[in-house]
């Protein structure tokens, strides 16, 4: 378990806060296996502040939530900032419009409909969806494809063991994800002169959606997600450039060819279906060697070189062994 | 130093926006690190990129809005308008050089030979700042016939901003449209006055 664990980057050069350095401290000592320290009672999570409109049994799930060996330790981006300043443009294309606009969606009640080649398929109530996995808090890295990256406390359930509960059959090579379709609670599925077909799809291979580092988040420092952040279900994929991360999920549909996604429907050369991150393969209309780590300030940009596969090289390099990542972008 | 005929009030419009970007700037540096949010740097780029738009809007309007309301006294004012877009124009492009890239003059030679968007960027800047060399009264007389054509150079200017636009554009394109609607609607303006007259 312990060699998926990469992490190149140093730590963050601004001094982070006494109690946040010991919970560290104390996440690290619990992920080498001292796992006698950890009293099951004991929460793990940031909790952030404010109220969590999400229905009781989700915040329960959530605030059940146990560490993991595969977080990062690095200095966690703010919450104001992971829940402030992202990509969602079904609320708009603005970095605080999700945020802004987000709020007039309604995530709940919420159901997932599961189809394709698998022998549980059906439409399912979240809570039945979810029901009985454990929730686990992962600390990764979000490297945005604009260059700009975090660190955020992901909550969130392995989406291998939510796979499996539908059974794919052995001719499942891909899995499909779609966003959910309302344009009268998101004024950005509404914008006339938008580059982007909704709803957003987006898409796996099976070896990398079953890989243990794939999550599928339920929450975020401590609560249940945010509207902005993609509630109530979004995919993590830390190793691939943030917008493969769908957010919003109505639909897990396991098929035998790979789906066209959004961003490769919108513009195929500047978006590839693996969207892994890769220094050395640049956006074409910008260099993807380094990235900003958020937040910056006026005068120290926080430019870090970007790692390959966003410092998760080596749990999932052997995933693309051979393939010639420059063609497979 | 030639005199730039502008009234009082006129200084505090050009100026306002500086103002108020200096504000937010003090109050992030000083006071409130999170005032322009997380990417302080990439605001800053994109607040005075903005304010030089508005200003070349402005210059572009101020011919055919003068015909229709007969006012002498904004033609004098253009020549400031046009100062003033291209000062903001330099402030995008240092903020983007100093703050974003903190001068790595490798990263600025790189992307200027290999992103379009940035060369098409930098070309515009350098067509305002031969614009507001020019703009003086001594540039005037001593260019004489050849000043009107050489200033003739801001349509190419703002076709290539509205280029630079598209290209930074993700996926949403309602704003450049908007501000190419409204610069092409402007030029197609003078191309009838041109035609009639």
């Amino acid at each position: 378990m312990k060699a998926l664990i990469t992490n190149k980057l140093t730590e963050h050069s601004v001094t982070p806060e006494a109690v946040y350095l010991n919970r560290r401290q104390w996440l690290k000592a619990s992920a080498v296996g001292a796992a006698g320290l950890l009293a099951p009672s004991m929460k793990a999570v940031e909790v952030a502040p404010g109220d969590d409109p999400a229905p009781p049994w989700l915040q329960s799930q959530n605030k059940q939530a146990s560490p993991s060996p595969f977080s990062s330790t690095e200095k966690l981006t703010p919450y104001e900032y992971v829940t402030g300043y992202n990509n969602f443009y079904e609320f708009g294309t603005g970095k605080d419009d999700p945020e802004k606009y987000g709020q007039d969606f309604n995530p709940h009640p919420w159901q997932v409909t599961v189809s394709g080649l698998a022998e549980g398929t059906g439409t399912f109530d979240l809570e039945d969806l979810l029901k009985g996995l454990a929730v686990e808090e992962r600390i990764y890295r979000l490297r945005c494809v604009e260059a700009w990256s975090m660190v955020i406390p992901w909550l969130g359930v392995p989406m291998a063991a939510l796979l499996k509960r539908f059974k794919p059959l052995s001719g499942a090579q891909y899995v499909t994800f779609e966003s959910v379709y309302r344009p009268e609670e998101m004024p950005g599925q509404r914008s006339f002169f938008g580059a982007i077909d909704y709803p957003y799809i987006e898409g796996l291979r099976m070896d990398e959606a079953m890989h243990p580092l794939t999550l599928m988040a339920t929450g975020v420092y401590g609560r249940s997600l945010p509207n902005q952040n993609g509630a109530p279900l979004r995919l993590v994929v830390p190793w691939k450039y943030g917008f493969k991360s769908i957010k919003s999920i109505r639909k897990i549909t396991f098929t035998d060819r790979a789906p066209q996604t959004t961003w490769q429907k919108s513009n195929a050369r500047e978006y590839g279906f693996y969207a892994n991150v890769n220094p050395a393969v640049d956006h074409p209309r910008w260099s993807q060697a380094e990235e900003r780590r958020l937040p910056s300030t006026l005068f120290a940009s926080n430019r870090v070189p970007t790692l390959p596969f966003n410092g998760y090289a080596d749990a999932v390099g052997s995933l693309y062994q051979g393939m010639d990542l420059t063609k497979y972008y | 130093m030639d005199k730039l005929l502008l009234s009082r009030w006129f200084w505090w419009v050009l100026l306002l926006p500086l103002a108020l970007a200096l504000v937010r700037v003090v109050d992030t540096v000083f006071y409130d690190p999170s005032a322009l949010g997380p990417d302080p740097a990439q605001a800053l780029v994109d607040l005075f990129g903005t304010i030089a738009l508005w200003f070349l809007c402005f210059v572009l309007l101020v011919t055919p809005l003068q015909a229709l309301i007969k006012a002498r006294w904004l033609l004098r004012q253009r020549r400031a308008l046009g100062v003033a877009c291209f000062c903001y124009a330099l402030l995008h492009w240092l903020s983007y050089a100093g703050l974003l890239l903190e001068w790595q003059w490798q990263n600025l030679g790189q992307d200027l030979l290999k992103r379009p968007y940035i060369i098409v960027g930098f070309s515009a800047g350098l067509m305002l700042l031969l614009l507001a060399v020019t703009s003086n009264n001594g540039s005037v007389r001593a260019l004489g016939r050849r000043w009107r054509v050489l200033h003739r150079l801001v349509y190419p200017a703002a076709l290539l901003v509205l280029i630079h636009m598209f290209w930074v554009a993700r996926s949403d394109y309602t704003e450049v449209v908007m501000y190419t609607v409204f610069v092409l609607l402007l030029l197609l303006q003078r191309w009838r006055n041109r035609a009639t007259s």
